[in-house]
């Protein structure tokens, strides 16, 4: 059998497993099967671009790439297999990062070979721009998340210039198609230009919209993978960049759906407006007093309710305090006592982060109430227990619209009789905002991180 | 244009493909619970990690002796390669949590 004819099949073959692994993934009985799928399609056609090429190849040339393969290989392994549940949506924003660059990197190499043939050389750059968008955007929503970069930046003028930095790059890549250049320089200009915008571009975004970020970027990975398909005629880099391209897109306003908000209003700054700064700029700008608390007296609490609802959130999932909430759970349930969580769609730092979390702990599924079906509860509730929880039960979303997060669904927890909150300290949350709960008549603040606190409270309740 | 025309004739297969998997990664993604966004992001994350055929065709067509074509295709490889086993590996573990319930 001809080999064009067999690399061409796997390709197919692979082609369908990234189609069949992805429609797998959205369903829970089937993500996980999916997933091993479409690895499966993935190694095939690595393995087969590697021993089924043609041409002559220098051996040494060989022993780099399975270098560079093994290299890969063990310390992706090992990161992905050693990193915390807590970090694991940083991580995908590295190895998203990762892919960006590497199309980058292609595109750089190859600009030399194509020189004169103007469509080729559109792909390239275009490659080129995107691979790097995505991989200087992708380190620093790496950075957000894990905490190196804290506040969002932000230039003056940033929208404006950042459109200035988009503009000039595609003028400027026009250009070089324009007068058919093959000066290197040029091409390295544009590269590290496009390294920049990368950077301006996430930097004012806040934390908590890094998931709609990384979703986008995902998808532009997926559109320069694409891109390389397209210039080398290979199918599977097509099929599957285009995949990603299209199924991220979608993702990226499904994630903007479930924080109601358009997309524009993430990238160009609701959390950008300075009427918002001004308005939530200080801490001092929400009027009022905070209650302190105590373990015993929340316990105390605790044991003579009838119905409890746990509000998670990040802060949960940093403290690793998800088998100590499902302890206490456990604990109060044989008390006697209705437990539930109350899970917002965007609680933690990506959509289901919290589902992802609990349910390691083995959680009973009819447990994690969603957001819609627990909200009208809450009015009914003697105690909302809120854990490393704050953007997501901000009354100011529904009603202060100057807020930079007005419009978000929130957890209404401010219904309930009596509202207990869990930090570590008085530090707003990832949007950076102030959280009238907190003042809030009902609501008693208890500080500490949220396992040892937890602890304390199973302590204190197996006493009573 | 003529050579814009060129292009749409000679390539009008890949054409298709692109069109028909823009719709098909709209269906595929299309109602899926807000629980499996961050699983689905991942698993798509790996998937377009399959930029590093596109970093190990560089690497086989470039002259051996390029000593920067070699190197900037091996960084691009190595980079593939975490995007790819990264990926997957961190989807699946995941995953894990989901199936373990039940």
């Amino acid at each position: 059998m001809d080999y064009i004819f067999s690399l061409e099949f796997i390709y197919l073959v692979a082609s369908i497993t990234y189609v069949l692994g992805l429609k797998m993934l959205g369903h829970p009985e089937t993500a996980r099967r999916g997933n091993l799928i479409a690895a499966t399609g993935m190694t095939m056609a690595i393995l087969g671009t590697l021993f089924l090429y043609k041409g002559e190849v220098a051996m040494h040339t060989y022993v780099l790439i399975g270098i560079a393969i093994l290299i890969g290989t063990i310390s992706g392994w090992a990161i992905a297999k050693k990193v915390a549940m807590t970090k694991m949506p940083e991580l995908v924003s590295l190895f998203n990062g990762m892919g960006g660059a590497s199309a980058a990197l292609i595109g750089l190499i190859e600009f030399r070979h194509y020189f004169g043939e103007t469509l080729s050389t559109v792909t390239i750059l275009a490659s080129v721009i995107i691979g790097s968008i995505s991989f200087a955007g992708s380190m620093i929503a790496w950075g957000k998340l894990n905490g190196t970069i804290k506040k969002p930046l932000r230039l003056p003028k940033y929208n404006m210039l950042n459109n200035l930095i988009i503009i000039g790059l595609i003028l400027f890549a026009t250009f070089m198609i324009w007068i058919g250049t093959g000066s290197q320089l040029l091409l390295y200009i544009l590269f590290f230009a496009a390294l920049a915008y990368g950077v301006l571009f996430v930097l004012p975004i806040g934390g908590a919209d890094m998931p709609v970020v990384i979703s986008l970027l995902n998808s532009f990975t997926g559109l320069a993978a694409a891109l390389g398909g397209f210039l080398y005629g290979n199918m599977v880099m097509l099929t599957g960049g285009i995949l990603v391209g299209s199924a991220g897109t979608i993702l990226t306003f499904a994630m903007c759906r479930a924080m109601n908000r358009p997309l524009a209003n993430v990238i160009f700054g609701g959390f950008g407006d300075t009427s918002a700064n001004e308005d939530q700029g200080s801490s001092g700008s929400v009027k009022g007093y905070i209650k302190k608390t105590t373990v015993s007296d929340v316990a105390i609490l605790m044991n003579y309710s009838q119905r409890i609802i746990f509000v998670p959130g990040y802060g949960l999932a940093v403290a690793q305090a998800q088998h100590a909430i499902h302890e206490l759970e456990q604990l109060l349930v044989s008390k006697g006592i209705e437990v539930k969580y109350a899970i917002h769609p965007v609680a933690g730092r990506m959509p289901g982060h919290m589902n992802v979390l609990l349910a390691e702990t083995n959680v009973d599924y009819d447990k994690l109430a969603e957001m819609d079906a627990v909200n009208p509860e809450f009015q009914n509730t003697d105690v909302v227990f809120v854990v490393g929880a704050n953007d997501v039960v901000n009354p100011a979303a529904k009603n202060n619209p100057k807020s930079p997060i007005y419009g978000m669904p929130i957890l209404e927890a401010e219904n309930a009789k009596q509202i207990i909150v869990n930090k570590r300290s008085m530090k707003p949350g990832y949007a950076g905002i102030e959280n009238e709960l907190f003042y809030n008549q009902k609501t008693s603040m208890l500080f500490g991180d949220a396992k040892s606190v937890i602890q304390e409270l199973i302590t204190e309740l197996n006493g009573m | 244009m003529t050579e814009l025309i060129d292009f749409i004739s000679n390539n009008i297969q890949m054409i298709y493909i692109v069109i028909l998997m823009i719709f098909v990664g709209v269906e595929v993604i299309g109602h899926v619970p807000a629980v499996l966004h961050t699983p689905l992001m991942s698993g798509a994350n790996a998937i377009h990690g399959v930029v590093i055929i596109g970093a190990i065709l560089v690497m086989l067509r470039t002259e051996p002796d390029n000593i920067l074509a070699q190197s900037l295709g091996f960084v691009a490889v190595l980079l593939g390669t975490l995007n790819v086993v990264g990926g997957f590996v961190v989807t699946d573990r995941m995953l894990e949590m989901f199936k373990k319930k039940k």
